[in-house]
């Protein structure tokens, strides 16, 4: 088994309050996991650590295969400003940076594969509509075309699916399962359990530490469940030096 | 009577038509890097910047008189030296960019307001505040042009990282090293255009050229290329109108070019084809779902 990233002995936090403790875990190349848990259990954190936003407070994140180059990611809130002037075709295109830079042309070819990009989330006829005018909805699938443009070995998603009607999410899992098929590493945090279950193999059930990692159907137990809300909740109080902390 | 009017000035005077000149070349270099400004949310932080190089200005007029070299290499160190600490502090501590920039420009002003009292009459401190448009020599206008040719070159250089920049940061950071490259770059042309336009302009009249006609463009064009040319276009109008009230009315140019493109922003606000007032009130019919 390929590795495409490890956390080893990770922990991340902000203002050296841990959102995420000591955790170890390898995630294969290849794999669909979702990463599960409570409100506060540091899924967010933990792909912002992914992708270097956060420095750890201890341990690493270990590229396996990979380097942070092949990482696409897709924010829960992107800073995205709603009123620039670009449009859906200027706002997919960017997912190309990596291949034309600052100053590459577009061309025929390249274009066509921004237009098929756009139909391949339902998005056709909306090509010169400017951003400022779509809804959540189209908005997320907007950014699921610029994904697919960025043609990344590990995509990271953070609760791609929320506030998003059943219809958008069934097209957008659809492209989520096309990228597993391609062999690429997909990393999705993720609240709707019955979406993981029928879609994720993996999953990484998170409460600051780990709470289980391994094929789905084992870790969403309720038991397992029951245990990281517990952990969530029992960490009010007067703040502490960790013991297994090694500076 | 219309020769007279329009014409004649240019025709009769040099300095009327170096004023000209001056001002066209501000129109051309500054207004673009105006309309990015204002999509990016920074129009104030163009005031600010205006600003901060007065300090530096005022060492140079210090250390050489009224000497165009001195004056604009202070004003650019001092520029600089205000957004680079300002955006140091905003990227390593919780302060934000807008709060860490105001205390530098802030102490900046301060300290060039000082350094000008002490040391100069307040004919000088006019002069830097006000600007000399109707006495543009041949190094100035040298200056004024060469700062709009590498303004025009840099920002169409840099035009795709800096739309990213602003449209979203996040996303650039994530596929390119080159977000800081850009943030201060576009920070450093800031700094030069507004001191190419205090010569003439002078530091608080600078920021006006740079914000008004993009201000006004916004009711006229969508995308960023019309934004840029219609800001351009309204800052010439605004600058040959203003020079020949000035000239006419034996108003102070500086304002008047300035109070020119404030009309012109009125006017837009109000009669703009693209979501000013009238647009709203008029266009109401909506299109089919």
């Amino acid at each position: 088994m390929n590795t495409a990233l490890a956390f080893q002995n990770l922990t991340l936090g902000y203002d050296r309050h841990p959102a995420v403790h000591h955790l170890q875990a390898e995630i294969a190349q290849g794999s669909l996991t979702a990463v599960v848990g409570p409100n506060g259990a540091g899924k967010s954190t933990l792909l912002k650590g992914v992708i270097g936003a956060l420095e750890p407070l201890e341990g690493r994140v270990a590229f396996g295969s990979l380097s942070r180059k092949d990482i696409a990611n897709l924010p829960q809130q992107s800073d995205i400003d709603r009123t620039f002037p670009l449009s859906v075709v200027d706002l997919v295109a960017m997912g190309l940076w990596r291949e034309i830079g600052p100053f590459g042309w577009l061309g025929r070819e390249r274009r066509a594969r921004v237009d098929a990009a756009i139909a391949a989330v339902g998005l056709t006829g909306f090509e010169s509509r400017p951003i400022g005018s779509l809804s959540g909805g189209q908005m997320q699938r907007a950014l699921f075309a610029r994904l697919l443009l960025q043609d990344a070995r590990l995509v990271l998603l953070d609760e791609p699916f929320t506030a998003i009607d059943a219809r958008t999410a069934a097209d957008l899992i659809d492209v989520v399962r096309r990228w597993h098929g391609e062999g690429r590493t997909v990393l999705a945090v993720l609240h709707d359990v019955e979406t993981v279950r029928m879609h994720f193999p993996e999953t990484l059930l998170l409460a600051r530490k780990l709470v289980a990692y391994g094929p789905t159907e084992q870790v969403l137990t309720a038991e397992n469940q029951f245990r990281a809300r517990q952990l969530c909740e029992a960490c009010a109080g007067p703040p502490h030096v960790c013991g297994r902390s090694a500076t | 009577m219309i020769w007279d009017a329009i014409f004649q000035p240019f025709a009769d005077f040099g300095f009327m038509r170096r004023a000209l000149l001056g001002c066209i070349a501000i129109s051309v270099g500054a207004t673009p890097v105006g309309v990015f400004l204002m999509l990016r949310r920074m129009s104030l932080t163009g005031d600010a910047m205006a600003c901060a190089i007065l300090p530096g200005a005022a060492v140079g007029y210090l250390v050489a008189g009224l000497s165009l070299g001195a004056m604009t290499v202070g004003g650019l160190i001092a520029g600089m030296a205000v957004a680079l600490l300002s955006g140091f502090v905003s990227r390593v501590t919780a302060l934000r960019e807008d709060a860490s920039l105001a205390a530098f420009y802030l102490i900046s002003l301060a300290l060039g307001v000082l350094i000008i009292s002490t040391r100069g009459s307040n004919v000088d401190l006019m002069h830097v505040l006000f600007g000399t448009v109707l006495a543009l020599d041949d190094a100035a206008l040298i200056l004024l042009c060469s700062i709009a040719s590498l303004s025009v070159l840099t920002l169409a250089t840099l035009f795709r990282p800096l739309v990213l920049e602003c449209a979203d940061p996040q996303f650039l950071r994530s596929v390119s090293g080159l977000s800081a490259v850009t943030h201060f770059t576009f920070l450093a042309l800031v700094v030069l255009n507004l001191v190419g336009g205090f010569h003439a302009l002078g530091t608080l009249m600078a920021v006006g050229i740079m914000i008004l006609p993009a201000a006004a463009a916004r009711f006229w064009a969508v995308s960023i290329g019309g934004l840029v040319l219609v800001a351009i276009v309204i800052a010439m109008l605004a600058s040959l109108s203003g020079l020949l009230l000035s000239y006419h009315y034996s108003l102070p140019s500086g304002p008047a070019i300035i109070l020119v493109a404030g009309i012109a922003y009125g006017v837009s606000l109000v009669l703009g084809p693209s979501d000013s007032l009238v647009a709203q009130a008029l266009l109401r019919r909506h299109f089919e779902a």
